[in-house]
């Protein structure tokens, strides 16, 4: 085995980036492949709550870097999906007490035992920034459809570029589509024409997301929900599955029907 | 033999200019000459002029990691060869000092801009964060998105979309002019001139902006124009 490492930025915090790293994960673990997330937001990390894992620390991924345990002691494996293991970040430290080198060593090191390795790299585009891109073999870079994600998105992925880790993979996360159909929201096609680069995955807005989350499940695991049916697909797409993007508009109920009979 | 590593104060911070030889050799002495300063140096802006070497992007990356570990920064990478001008640039990193600092400086920049000063291609898409800065003209093949700025002495003529801030004649020259594919910048200069771009109706077409009796205009491009 040699691990693919994907690593999941966005510029801007708070559109998605831990949940699709949890979610990615967990649904490649549930395909049978053996994962491990790294959280690399050191000192404020959260990757661990969104799997439902924080009570089970003992070491952390600072505690590797820094010798005072060995990699498998500080890997946490999920309950559920026996083949997904969790690197957590230092709560109590800042990113400087990690650095690129050292994120290059520790995913060489885990390379053989593993087929994928993601990254949840933390906002903005300093040193943590750096960390989580160094390893990287894929990029994806996450954004909402809204201005303010877009433009940090597009700056992020000029990093990406300059540092000859692209092309870059985009995931659209949050899509309204009923705000993008009376124009009041960007549309998938306006932010493709701005960022030019691949689209990975499209994820509608999904109140499941933030229950799950909450209660540390990744939203994968409820077969109900469309952002984790999106998810799946976007695993899929990764593993080179060519999979249709789904409808994000809701048809079910009677008006969905119609909607749909009066479409075809 | 001439030393590897020069020192020079400059008005931007310190000038760094390296002699012959490899770029690995080159790079040692540089970081050890660093380390011997140290203490004395911390805090100063950069420039460093490699002459001839061609460096890649993980090169410069790795220069200005170390220059950033030594608690300075890298503003700046002079170098005789276009590649490795283009990768710094991709970086961020200025290509000429002068316009080291990160603020424009007009007035003076004033006294030094001619028309029709030396210009410079981009061949890529400069995204958000990316800002080009010349003395002369600037040339971009590719789309300016928001975010992105362009600073020039002379014209800038965007072969794309431009939706960045520009500045042209930044000097105060007004006969500058922008082209550019589609333009509608998030705000357009020339000279002294600040104005936005109106929300445009239908389809994007080529267009040129100048400044016309005090203000500054943008028409669709025609062929047929006498004056340029």
């Amino acid at each position: 085995m040699t691990a693919k490492v994907i690593t999941v930025t966005s510029g801007k915090g708070g559109v998605g980036k831990t949940t699709a790293t949890a979610n990615l994960s967990a649904a490649m673990a549930d395909s049978g492949k053996k994962v491990v997330c790294i959280d690399a937001d050191i000192g404020l990390r959260n990757l661990d709550v969104a799997l439902g894992l924080e009570n089970r620390i003992v070491y952390d991924l600072v505690d590797v870097v820094e010798g005072r345990c060995r990699i498998r002691q500080a890997m946490i494996r999920d309950k559920r999906l026996p083949e997904l293991f969790l690197i957590p970040a230092a709560q109590t430290r800042d990113k400087s007490a990690v650095s690129p080198s050292d994120m290059i060593k520790l995913c060489d090191e885990l390379r053989a035992d593993f087929d994928w390795i993601f990254i949840d790299s933390p906002a903005g585009i300093e040193r943590g920034f750096r960390n989580s891109v160094a390893p990287a073999d894929h990029i994806i870079v996450i954004t909402n459809p809204e201005v303010a994600a877009v433009r940090d998105a597009d700056r992020i992925i000029g990093l990406i570029e300059a540092e000859e880790k692209g092309p870059a993979l985009l995931i659209i996360n949050r899509i309204k589509p009923g705000m993008v159909r009376r124009g009041e929201m960007l549309s998938v096609e306006d932010i493709l024409e701005l960022l030019a680069v691949e689209l990975i995955g499209m994820v509608p807005d999904d109140e499941t997301v933030m229950i799950n989350t909450n209660r540390g499940i990744p939203v994968i695991l409820d077969g109900k929900s469309k952002a984790g049916q999106a998810f799946r697909n976007v695993a899929l797409r990764l593993s080179g599955t060519q999979v249709p993007f789904m409808e994000l508009e809701d048809q079910r109920g009677f008006i969905g029907r119609l909607k749909r009979i009066i479409r075809n | 033999m001439q030393p590897k590593v020069k020192i020079k104060g400059i008005r931007e911070g310190l000038l760094i200019i390296l002699g012959d030889g490899t770029w690995v050799e080159l790079l040692e002495a540089l970081l050890e000459h660093l380390d011997d300063q140290g203490e004395f140096l911390k805090g100063a802006h950069i420039a460093v002029d490699v002459g001839k070497c061609v460096l890649d992007a993980q090169d410069l990356l790795d220069l200005r990691n170390e220059i950033s570990n030594r608690q300075l920064e890298l503003r700046a990478v002079l170098s005789v060869s276009p590649v490795t001008e283009h990768n710094a640039q991709s970086l961020g990193l200025a290509i000429q000092i002068g316009i080291l600092s990160s603020e424009i400086e007009l007035p003076t920049l004033g006294t030094t801009l001619q028309e029709g000063g030396e210009a410079i291609l981009v061949r890529r898409t400069l995204r958000s964060g990316y800002s080009i800065k010349n003395a002369g003209h600037v040339i971009i093949i590719g789309d300016v998105n928001p975010g992105a700025e362009i600073m020039a002495g002379g014209d800038v003529l965007v072969w794309g979309k431009l939706r960045g801030v520009v500045h042209a004649g930044a000097g105060g020259n007004e006969n500058a002019v922008v082209c550019a594919l589609d333009l509608s910048p998030t705000q357009l200069r020339i000279a002294g001139l600040i104005s936005l771009t109106p929300k445009r109706r239908g389809k994007p077409s080529p267009e040129m902006a100048h400044i016309k009796e005090g203000q500054v205009v943008a028409e669709p491009w025609d062929p047929k124009r006498e004056r340029i």
